[in-house]
């Protein structure tokens, strides 16, 4: 029986003598060698087990993700397309005045990109720093490709005066380093000046760092109303005899099957203005058909419609938390003489922690990054920063920008779930 | 072997077809692919004897990029939105198309004065216009009907929310409308600070009383819930609700904004010379105007104004519902894709600014 592979082979040695030395197994080998290879050897099957999950995840989420998250400091569109003009930039520091070499290189630069058909990619990219200036490069580029002669400056300033402006040669030494941090710093409502320091921008476009409050504000907001209104659910759950808890987990399972679309036009049934909600309210009296409610298509509206929909992931790890509580704590705690307030407050309170916790991470977590009910219900008021990146996404087409604001995104919940692991510990997290 | 199946019929119908006269188009599908189909297709066939292969994508222009990107071309003419045909031109995917080989119109007006301003651009042609509207419920205003964009504004005379797009770009355009900017002002006003804050200063006396919607479908199901008494949308949506469904409401034309749907033809494209035939084919006025019966969109001629007739229903007169109609011109904003691909993400952040404070 006693062979490497037997941990309980080294027991054996120690208990029948040879109290010096490192431990042996039965064969005499060191018992931490034997033990380490048997362990590989485990590992290396269990490895093969999980490799098409981990190749799986890797192909279809950690590359593209990093990939996507690369746009955010790395943008090749100008660089790559202007050479002679980045290698300008290069050997000459900031603050030199664009001399004839520089315009040369900009025209030539200019005449191989139109004809390359690279010149909108050019433009766009500098357009993300100087809005306006993506016809300059196209139109200028339709011109210079039917041929530009020197001297070159007055050529460019000739097709556009546009091309003389400090902001825009600013812009693309900017530019000419495909790192960047520039997206960050739109991101957090900063930007670039002539001379390349960082300033904020101008007050009327500042809205990344408001929304970017709002939406940790809504989401511990939403998490605080689920937590409410999921404890006495979870507890009634797990207290009920089975047969009634098994129908009420139902209720609560039904929605969370349901569409996530269906339930947000759901609530837009019953909260508009004219709806039923309003309609009831209106029927009985309570107020007036000129004062209806407005519920929906504002901040109101995301809040009630994003804790409905999250309500089951705060519930769900609650209740498999309180099944396990022995409900003969609290009677104990009750017989000793305290009031059923302190012997909830603590004695079942605190055992509720560990559901409690890991409820609240994922309400959280997932309201941070919510973007179609939002988006639907939210009005003007109730914008998150993920409706912003998916303008950024789809409409602008500045995946650059996207990344940055969901980097940070990404951030902020790393550094949360940090805090969370250092205040109340991980191991604590218990999902069901 | 469903799929096998499947790939050998096609090869066979492809081989086929191949040894006969065909043109590939590649278009958007659903309703407007069958307003083609009836408009254009049939009567080519008819015509000229060549073959149609239809095609539906849900943007035409993103198979053209995988073509043109993987230099397999298997399309011939695809019908795509403005932007993308100045983008896709820009990159040299696409053939220019002169206008002096489209068909004058019948009084011989050639096509280049024919089109509607901005519907030849040096690699496309536009077929029809589609324009985002205003629209009102006419049981809220009975005796009292709105009739102008700065009505639109006015929540004393006309009470009641009002359903936006939740974009800069089919809003700002309004306000200006409704401040008594000229139409082809628009854009300079647009595209200097003051002119934005002036945008933004109007929409703000209406700010409380606004329903933002997203999706397309969402001012029609506004307005028929009597969630707000007037909203913007697409004219083509309105027109179903108020012919196909009956429902009471009425679109006002003033400060229409007018976009394009564009036919372009694919550079190495398999069978050019059918695709040019189709494309003169499908753009000359009477083709135009016959797609009108099936779809509230209007042709891009002004020739073809005239002959648009009755709706497929046999009792609707299209004319008074086309964005294209001379009377629904005069104040109409035409899209301007090189304005937007300049100042979008500039807007959108100001715009995204002035709607969180």
């Amino acid at each position: 029986m006693a062979n490497a592979l037997d941990p309980h082979a080294a027991i054996a040695t120690t208990a029948s003598g040879a109290p010096d030395g490192p431990l042996r197994t039965a064969d005499g080998k060191p018992l931490a060698r034997a033990l380490a290879r048997s362990q590989a050897r485990a590992k290396r099957r269990a490895f093969w087990l999980v490799l098409p999950l981990l190749a799986f995840i890797l192909l279809t989420f950690a590359i593209p993700i990093g990939q996507m998250l690369q746009r955010s400091f790395y943008n090749a569109g100008f660089s790559d397309n202007m050479p002679q003009l980045s290698q300008w930039f290069a050997e000459n520091p900031r603050g030199t005045d664009p001399d004839e070499a520089a315009w040369t290189a900009l025209a030539q630069d200019l005449q191989a990109s139109a004809e390359a058909r690279t010149i909108g990619t050019v433009g766009t990219r500098i357009n993300y720093d100087v809005p306006g200036t993506r016809s300059l490069f196209t139109s200028t580029g339709r011109q210079v490709r039917r041929g530009v002669e020197p001297p070159y400056q007055a050529a460019l300033l000739e097709i556009d005066e546009k091309w003389g402006e400090p902001r825009l040669w600013s812009a693309m030494r900017e530019a000419s380093n495909p790192v960047t941090t520039n997206f960050y710093l739109a991101s957090v409502d900063r930007t670039r000046n002539d001379q390349g320091e960082i300033v904020k921008v101008p007050e009327r476009q500042q809205i990344y760092g408001t929304l970017f409050a709002r939406t940790f504000w809504l989401s511990l907001l939403i998490t605080a109303t689920t937590f409410i209104l999921g404890f006495p659910i979870a507890h009634l759950l797990a207290t009920l005899p089975m047969r009634k808890s098994n129908l009420l987990m139902i209720l609560v399972l039904l929605p969370f099957w349901t569409s996530l679309l269906v339930r947000t036009t759901s609530w837009m049934v019953l909260l508009q203005q004219q709806g039923v909600i309003n309609d009831i309210l209106v029927w009985l009296g309570l107020i007036g058909n000129s004062q209806r409610l407005q519920m929906i298509y504002n901040q109101t509206g995301t809040i009630i419609a994003m804790t409905h929909i999250l309500l089951p992931f705060m519930v769900l790890p609650l209740y498999s938390v309180m099944r396990t509580i022995n409900p003969s704590y609290v009677r104990a705690a009750r017989s000793l003489g305290a009031t059923s307030w302190t012997a909830f407050r603590r004695v079942y309170f605190p055992q509720t922690l560990p559901g409690l916790g890991a409820g609240a991470l994922l309400v959280f977590i997932l309201a941070v990054g919510y973007y179609i009910t939002p988006a639907l219900v939210g009005g003007s008021s109730g914008q998150l920063i993920s409706n912003m990146i998916a303008m950024h996404m789809t409409d602008t087409l500045n995946w650059s920008m996207a990344a940055a604001l969901a980097s940070l995104l990404l951030g902020a919940v790393l550094i949360l779930y940090w805090l969370y692991d250092k205040l109340v510990g991980i191991d604590n997290l218990k999902l069901g | 072997m469903r799929s096998i199946l499947l790939l050998t019929t096609t090869l066979a119908v492809t081989t086929y077809a191949a040894s006969a006269q065909e043109v590939n188009v590649v278009s958007w599908g659903g309703a407007y692919e069958v307003s083609q189909v009836e408009a254009y297709n049939k009567p080519f066939t008819a015509e000229t004897g060549i073959k149609v292969n239809m095609i539906a994508a849900d943007n035409p222009a993103t198979p053209l990029k995988a073509q043109f990107e993987a230099k397999n071309i298997t399309g011939d003419v695809f019908d795509i939105e403005v932007s993308d045909a100045i983008r896709l031109c820009d990159e040299g995917a696409l053939l220019e198309i002169d206008p002096a080989d489209l068909p004058a119109a019948p009084d011989g007006t050639p096509a280049a004065e024919d089109f509607i301003d901005g519907a030849l651009l040096d690699c496309a042609v536009a077929n029809i216009f589609w324009g985002t509207v205003i629209a009102f419920d006419t049981t809220k205003f009975e005796g009292n009907a709105p009739s102008t964009a700065a009505d639109f504004f006015d929540i004393e005379t006309y009470p009641g929310k009002r359903g936006l797009p939740k974009n800069p770009k089919r809003t700002l355009y309004l306000a200006l409308i409704a401040d008594g900017v000229a139409p082809d002002e628009i854009y300079d006003k647009l595209s200097t600070d003051e002119g934005v804050e002036q945008a933004l200063a109007k929409l703000d006396t209406i700010k409380d009383e606004i329903v933002w919607w997203e999706a397309g479908a969402q001012p029609v199901q506004l307005l028929a819930d009597g969630e707000v008494t007037m909203a913007t949308g697409y004219n083509g949506r309105f027109f179903d609700a108020m012919v196909a469904e009956g429902r009471p409401f009425e679109i006002i034309w003033d400060g229409q904004y007018m976009d394009m749907d564009m036919f372009v033809i694919a550079k190495d494209s398999p069978n050019p010379e059918e695709a040019m035939e189709y494309l003169k084919f499908a753009t000359d006025t009477q083709r135009l105007a016959d797609q009108a019966k099936y779809i509230a969109y209007g042709p891009s001629r002004k020739s073809s104004a005239a002959l648009v007739g009755m709706y497929q229903d046999g009792k609707t007169e299209m004319g008074p519902h086309m964005p294209t109609n001379p009377e629904h011109m005069s104040t109409a904003v035409m899209d301007d894709p090189e304005f937007w691909a300049d100042h979008d993400a500039e807007l959108s952040e100001r715009f995204n600014a002035w709607l969180a404070g």
